[in-house]
């Protein structure tokens, strides 16, 4: 199949207002005809689904917890960037898409990193209508702060809790539609496979975590808004519920997968402690405006301060080494975040790292402090220095934190075209589980911008174009595929409860994410990754010989949950690592060891690897086959980025 | 860094909201004071898959006290001894070696038991679906800087905002009374100007579904403030009544 991206001809400031002319509308009376399903309601879910029944259309949507505000997008902590230019600081929508196009390193399409720089300030509008509480300057108008890759101030924020008070926002108007009967939600119920017909998606088979049962679901239309990948990684910042199943299901029903391998590792996150460790915290990139990230100047030092023998307090100015600083005087410490990421890697790597581990460097508030006062410092980022204090028991306030990167999104995702259709028709793709805007790295702030973007005014009106063309005819679940579906559903569920081995299910979780941090993670090469794909393969093979589920399919199963989601992951990893191999050059947040340049930042091999890499699906243990949309820039020139 | 513990459990267990529960006793050996809770609970859950027992059910999902999902009544106090965090904040360096710790869910009619420790808290949806929103649709909106907000209010909104439905007061109440939970969100939108046009229907259509879901009363002890892990204040409490009453008395017909 030839992959068509559907970018609409034309200047690039017009694309996007020519295409909506272009797109067919369904008559008011005739919306009301259609059910679309969204699955999963973070932000573009939700705001999705309430667009969407805004316009008049039935939806149903789905979510695996227990109300659909506790989706991750909740977590979300430093802000969302919009082309508002309230700051006179020189922004424009033009600055914002060439920063997301940079800062992508040049593996996003143009056209739509455009239109989501273009709909970014309507976003912020919204918000504020909804009554999300955003943070003020004293003359009462919004306040703005600074985030990486960027020069300009234009990050909306509402304190360090942006994701939540964006999120209730979108989930109100979700409850205003329950609550007119427009929207029908299914809290705990988990999407186990898409319902195609002819090639066209009509429906999904979900499970109701509580009672087990395997139930279809029919409509027009099927949104996925499942969010990323991240815990493939067993450790990340996202939440432990996280998880590929939605979408690696939608890729076995023929959905392309597209750029699996671009991860994006946050450089401030609360290092590990021990084995036990379940999750990572992230301490939001928004620090690093006030912050100063730094390792000591010498292994000596750092051993001695790793050992105990020096505090870290007593450590002399030039004896500290702000990395960031001196290698990228103009952006200093927010030069984007694999960057960041990157650099700190290299200070552990020679020896000085600090902590108990040596596996983190510090990021230090003191010069802060002195400059501003504890009080405005506690004002601006009090919640995540007391997290911080929770977490480690040190006082952030006193002493430098200690941070490491950890895994924290995914730019890869479904591939999708401008419509954000995926290829198999009637299945949509939105948010982070698509692959469309971020490139080979996503700046902060701006998921929360692409989820709200997609489901507020991306898809409200790309759908009806479809829609349109497909008439309103009823769909049920009376065709054989649905039953065809269950089917499959419940043999696979069963295969896993057959599994009583001696392994639990986390333990394969955790040894598949020390296999992808290690050879998958921030440095690539050939010979780490081909090992890595037979390690995967014989664990996956050992999964499904010596795992232990436990319980039946007819109860509220936490451990069959689990399982069906760490099965999807150990098939990804593999994905993963295959699309890792074939791009053989460093872009972003993958970075090839053999790719690099002499100061050792990315090499991008523009003249080969231009392409996104959306990869299909060919059967069980099959290789994938590669199809390659090329990128075209008409707008932006390629160069090597530099943040110097 | 203090020596590993070992800890006494007695969990809750429940079956499914059909069944009766009682408290099972299990050994948590070797417990790093680094853990956090959770974590100490899936390790004691990882040895009961491998005995072929049961795991211990809990919700939870972000662990970074934001989501809501954890609750956990722990020794008698909903998320446990330590003041304005989750569950899945607390740490284990909060406990002592040989401590016996009891573990329940949420104790509260209007929220059901599942399974073990995790109850159904969907009576809080539809109280948020009953009014706690701003009825504007997408697109049409003014600019956002349209709006002028002092930054006091603006402040005073977003405390109010930061309530993550965890359901912590109603668990905290002696009478179960979800009246922090619910007036966090209609004091929200009624210091901003953007909740006046609907204020106070907002404010009785979301008490009248409170009592429908079989809250209790409020009789002002302050507990629900007190274990609140965002510190949600009775303020919002006392907000509430007025426009409930000023709706009641003044502005019904208007409703």
């Amino acid at each position: 199949m030839k992959l068509d991206a559907k970018i609409p001809e034309g200047p690039l400031a017009q694309k996007w207002s020519k295409h909506k002319f272009n797109l067919k509308l369904v008559n008011p009376a005739n919306k009301r005809k259609y059910t679309v399903i969204v699955v999963g309601t973070g932000l573009a879910g939700a705001s999705a689904a309430a667009s969407l029944a805004e316009l008049g259309y039935n939806v149903k949507a789905f979510c695996f917890q227990d109300s659909p505000r506790r989706a991750h997008s909740i977590a979300a902590q430093g802000g969302i960037n919009a082309a508002k230019n309230y700051q006179n600081d020189g922004d424009s929508v033009h600055r914002l898409f060439y920063d997301t196009i940079k800062g992508g390193d040049y593996r996003a399409r143009e056209g739509n990193v455009y239109r989501l720089a273009e709909v970014s300030v309507n976003i912020i509008d919204q918000c504020v209508a909804q009554g999300v509480p955003f943070a003020r300057e004293y003359g009462g108008l919004l306040d703005n702060r600074s985030f990486g890759g960027s020069q300009v101030s234009r990050t909306f924020y509402a304190r360090g809790q942006t994701g939540q008070q964006l999120l209730l926002g979108a989930y109100s108007a979700l409850n205003r539609q329950i609550n007119l009967g427009k929207v029908k939600m299914y809290t705990r119920h988990e999407m186990m496979d898409v319902v195609t017909i002819d090639g066209e998606a009509k429906g999904i088979v979900t499970r109701d975590l509580i009672s087990g049962a395997i139930e279809s679901h029919a409509a027009h239309a099927v949104l996925l808004c499942t969010g990323g990948y991240g815990n493939v990684f067993y450790l990340s910042t996202n939440a432990m519920g996280c998880n590929v199943t939605a979408a690696w299901k939608a890729h076995k029903r023929g959905a392309y997968f597209a750029n699996p391998c671009f991860t994006q590792i946050h450089p401030t996150c609360i290092p590990v402690t021990g084995d036990h460790q379940s999750k990572l915290t992230l301490m939001s990139e928004s620090l690093r405006n006030d912050g100063r990230v730094w390792a000591p100047k010498t292994v000596e030092l750092a051993q001695k301060l790793r050992k105990g023998e020096l505090k870290v307090t007593d450590l002399k100015e030039e004896d500290r080494d702000y990395f960031l600083e001196r290698k990228y005087p103009a952006f200093g410490n927010l030069v984007p975040r694999d960057v960041a990421s990157r650099n700190a890697k290299e200070m552990v790597d020679e020896g000085r790292g600090v902590g108990a581990s040596g596996i983190a460097v510090y990021l230090d508030f003191a010069e802060a402090i002195g400059r501003l006062g504890e009080d405005t410092v506690r004002a601006k980022y009090g919640n995540l220095f007391d997290m911080y204090q929770q977490i480690t028991d040190e006082n952030p306030y006193k002493q430098p934190m200690r941070i490491y990167p950890a895994v924290h999104y995914t730019m890869g995702g479904l591939w999708v075209d401008y419509n954000l259709q995926t290829t198999v028709k009637g299945l949509y793709c939105l948010g982070e589980a698509n692959f469309s805007d971020h490139g080979a790295n996503r700046l902060g702030a701006s998921a929360l911008m692409q989820g709200l973007a997609d489901g507020y005014f991306v898809i409200p009106y790309t759908l009806g174009d479809y829609l349109a063309n497909i008439g309103p005819k009823a769909v049920d679940t009376s065709h054989p595929a649905f039953e065809q579906t269950k089917q499959s559903v419940l043999e696979r569920i069963n295969k896993l409860l057959a599994l009583k081995g001696d392994r639990t299910v986390n333990d394969y979780h955790r040894e598949l994410g020390h296999i992808m941090w290690e050879y998958c993670g921030m440095a690539r090469t050939e010979e780490g990754l081909t090992k890595a794909k037979g390690l995967i393969r014989e664990l996956r093979a050992d999964f499904w010989k010596n795992a232990r589920v436990s319980g039946t399919n007819e109860e509220f199963n936490q451990n069959l949950e689990n399982a069906g989601r760490v099965a999807d992951f150990l098939e990804l990893g593999e994905l993963m690592v295959d699309d890792a191999l074939d791009r053989k050059e460093s872009c972003g947040g993958h970075f090839r060891l053999e790719s690099q340049t002499d100061e050792g930042e990315a090499l991008r091999d523009d003249d080969n690897y231009a392409y996104a890499a959306a990869w299909e699906y060919k059967g069980d243990n099959q290789p994938e086959e590669l199809h390659k949309e090329e990128l075209v820039f008409e707008n932006v020139k390629l160069s090597q980025r530099s943040y110097k | 860094m203090s020596e590993n513990m070992n800890l006494t459990l007695k969990v809750w267990r429940q079956k499914n909201a059909d069944t009766k529960g009682s408290f099972a006793t299990y050994k948590a050996d070797h417990v790093s004071p680094d853990m956090s809770f959770l974590e100490m609970l899936d390790v004691v859950n990882e040895d009961l898959i491998k005995k072929g027992d049961d795991p211990i059910h809990f919700d939870h999902d972000c662990r970074e006290g934001i989501c809501g999902a954890c609750s956990l009544h722990i020794n008698g106090r909903p998320h446990g001894p330590k003041h304005a965090i989750t569950t899945c904040q607390l740490h284990m360096r909060s406990f002592k070696n040989n401590e016996t710790i009891v573990i329940e869910p949420w104790r509260a009619e209007a929220f059901p038991v599942i399974r073990d420790l995790a109850v159904d808290r969907q009576a809080f949806d539809r109280i948020q679906a009953a009014g706690g929103f701003v009825s504007v649709n997408t697109g049409g909106v003014p600019d956002a800087n349209n709006i002028p907000i002092p930054k006091v209010i603006a402040d005073e909104a977003f405390n109010s905002a930061t309530c993550i439905g965890c359901g912590a007061c109603v668990a905290a109440c002696k009478n179960a009374s979800a009246m922090l939970f619910v007036s966090a969100k209609v004091s929200q939108l009624a210091l901003l100007p953007q909740g006046q046009p609907e204020r106070y229907r907002r404010a009785q259509a979301m008490v009248a579904q409170m009592d429908a879901e079989g809250f209790g009363s409020c009789t002002n002890t302050g507990a629900c403030e007190a274990e609140c892990p965002k510190e949600i204040s009775i303020t919002n409490i006392a907000r509430m009544n007025r426009d409930y009453f000023t709706a009641k008395l003044f502005k019904e017909e208007e409703v």
